[in-house]
């Protein structure tokens, strides 16, 4: 086994052990349930409602939840390691700084995926199985999109934590500064876009305009999701991207991108951190 | 002999402060070296400095013939076995799994592991998560880590530290029977208690400088500390210029010598009728210490005066 697959196995193991795994899925897949049952209860209806329905609003709920999750799973990811002793003795075995950042994130990466995958996963099973105006072939895309985009979503914000875990020497820290990432792009930024097409009462460029939500993750993620039923009346900012066609993969590929950059950072800046 | 630890004049300053002077140790295959001193006094530095973690600021660090901070001495790492202080393992794992995790980072088979778990006394406690392990049983695990490939190198730091008596006996066996195959071991502490007879030399440091070098014997003779002769018996005479140096006690008389009057004076005193029980005081390792040590506070209270 290479040092990377060791290190990553037992991250992997670890959040097996210490529930993470089972804590994450069975959010989900109690969202997603609740969603879909109890999502027209304002409406004054109880009882599976429209695929359609139940995505958006899981996708503007998902948004919330997973990048907090995320930021916790990981933020002493390195920090914790430090504080424990163990990363100067790991820095003394055979592998690289690089090979042990990658391990670790990737273990991270799997426990995400893996809790994900069944949480969502599962809740999409209970509504095939019940909902008596869902079928499999209609639920199938719209659900792995979800899935996918909700994976990655994570991962970007695993990668941010580990942004902050390699930049910082006490934990406490860590977990301050998670929150202040979690704030600024989950509320701030959307927040502080919204309040400049109100000041400007609509005076700005409304080409350039939704192709400022690419430059927030978590808005890549909405739109994901959200466009792909464009036939849907959409409200608040997500209405913006309206006018824009972008595509399912250009969008997916910016989720990417917005991955790769935090991955290289972290790696950088953990090549430099003193010991 | 090869020298597998080889520093030239190596230097480490932190943002301006020095925090070890020029320092030359040369360690060759089956010594064992005790590093001694104060927190702060550079051995952290100098372990660091060793295992390549941090890099000089002068000065040349050669291990195993090879500067350990370059990428391509990374082999030399499966000869080496390290343990800092304070090291708290994952505790949401077994002990079995810990030492399994170390191992597959090593390329060691797994098998060992078992042996290694074993040998430190922690067979039965293997499979319990090492959140429920006591002090010592933490610092043995610790150990079996260390010792995980049989390392040409041991560095251990504080490697007593929570362990019983008997625990402590075991593992200075344990670093015996290492030096007998050609281990190099370099065991850092404050004091160890009972490590004099299983160190060939010592290093005592203060405030990032060595105060003293040396095989303990060599020490001893530079530190010129006094030994203690306790005689007992009745109508001892004790010897001509001896008397201030001399306390009567209820039973006999304590004297305290230079090492050079040690054998005249037990001559003398022996030749004496009443002795019934006679027993000498070397300076041990700690009087050593002591002695060494505050000579670097004393400096630094003249320089402050």
């Amino acid at each position: 086994m290479t040092p990377i697959v060791s290190v990553a196995a037992k991250e992997f193991r670890d959040g097996l052990r210490n529930r993470w795994v089972l804590s994450i899925a069975v959010i989900f897949a109690v969202l997603a349930i609740g969603l879909a049952y109890f999502g027209s209860a304002a409406a004054g209806q109880v009882g599976f409602t429209s695929l359609s329905t139940t995505i958006i609003s899981l996708a503007s709920l998902a948004v919330f939840i997973i990048p907090l999750i995320a930021l916790m799973l990981a933020y002493d990811g390195i920090v914790g390691e430090d504080e424990s002793g163990t990363l100067l003795l790991l820095l003394t075995y055979p592998l690289s700084r690089w090979q042990l950042l990658c391990g670790k994130m990737l273990g991270h990466g799997a426990i995400m995926a893996f809790s994900t995958l069944l949480g969502f996963g599962s809740a999409a099973l209970i509504m095939g199985l019940f909902a008596p105006d869902i079928g499999w072939s209609e639920m199938l895309i719209p659900f792995m999109l979800f899935i996918v985009s909700a994976i990655l979503l994570g991962w970007i914000f695993i990668a941010f934590a580990y942004v902050i875990s390699v930049s910082v020497t006490e934990k406490s820290k860590a977990a301050g500064l998670a929150l202040i990432v979690w704030f600024l792009f989950v509320l701030v930024f959307d927040l502080g876009l919204l309040g400049v097409l109100v000041g400007t009462q609509g005076d700005v460029d409304a080409e350039l305009f939704p192709y400022l939500l690419l430059l927030n993750p978590t808005d890549i993620f909405r739109l994901v999701n959200i466009t792909y039923f464009a036939d849907q009346q959409l409200s608040g900012l997500m209405a913006i991207a309206e006018h824009v066609q972008l595509s399912t993969t250009s969008l997916m590929a910016s989720l990417l991108v917005w991955l790769a950059i935090p991955v290289l950072l972290a790696l950088v800046l953990f090549n430099r951190r003193a010991l | 002999m090869t020298n597998i630890v080889e520093l030239m004049g190596v230097e480490k300053r932190y943002q301006g402060v020095q925090a070890l002077k020029p320092l030359d140790l040369v360690l060759q295959q089956g010594e064992v070296l005790g590093l001694f001193g104060h927190n702060g006094a550079g051995k952290t530095t100098t372990i660091k400095l060793i295992l390549g973690l941090i890099k000089a600021s002068a000065g040349s660090v050669r291990v195993f013939g090879q500067d350990p901070t370059l990428s391509e001495s990374r082999r030399t790492r499966y000869q080496l076995g390290f343990l800092q202080e304070n090291v708290s393992f994952y505790e949401q794992l077994t002990g079995f799994e810990v030492l399994r995790y170390f191992a597959r980072l090593k390329g060691i088979q797994t098998s060992e592991c078992h042996r290694l778990l074993e040998q430190v006394g922690l067979k039965a406690a293997a499979a319990r998560r090492v959140k429920t392990y006591s002090k010592g049983m933490r610092q043995r695990l610790g150990l079996a880590q260390a010792l995980l490939g049989n390392p040409k190198l041991l560095l251990l730091d504080e490697p007593t530290v929570g362990l019983d008596p008997l625990a402590t006996q075991d593992f200075y066996h344990r670093i015996a029977q290492l030096k007998e195959q050609g281990c190099t071991v370099v065991l850092c502490s404050h004091v160890l208690p009972g490590v004099e007879k299983y160190i060939d030399r010592a290093l005592i440091m203060g405030k990032g400088a060595v105060l003293a070098q040396g095989s303990l014997d060599m020490l001893r003779l530079q530190a010129e500390l006094p030994l203690t002769l306790n005689v007992k018996g009745s109508g001892l005479n004790i010897p001509e210029g001896l008397h201030s140096r001399a306390t009567v006690l209820a039973d006999g008389v304590s004297l305290t010598l230079s090492l050079q009057e040690k054998m005249p004076v037990m001559q003398h005193m022996l030749a004496q009728g009443g002795v019934t029980d006679i027993d000498l005081h070397l300076p041990s390792l700690e009087d050593l210490y002591t002695h060494y040590t505050r000579a670097c506070v004393g400096h630094e209270m003249e320089g402050v005066l």
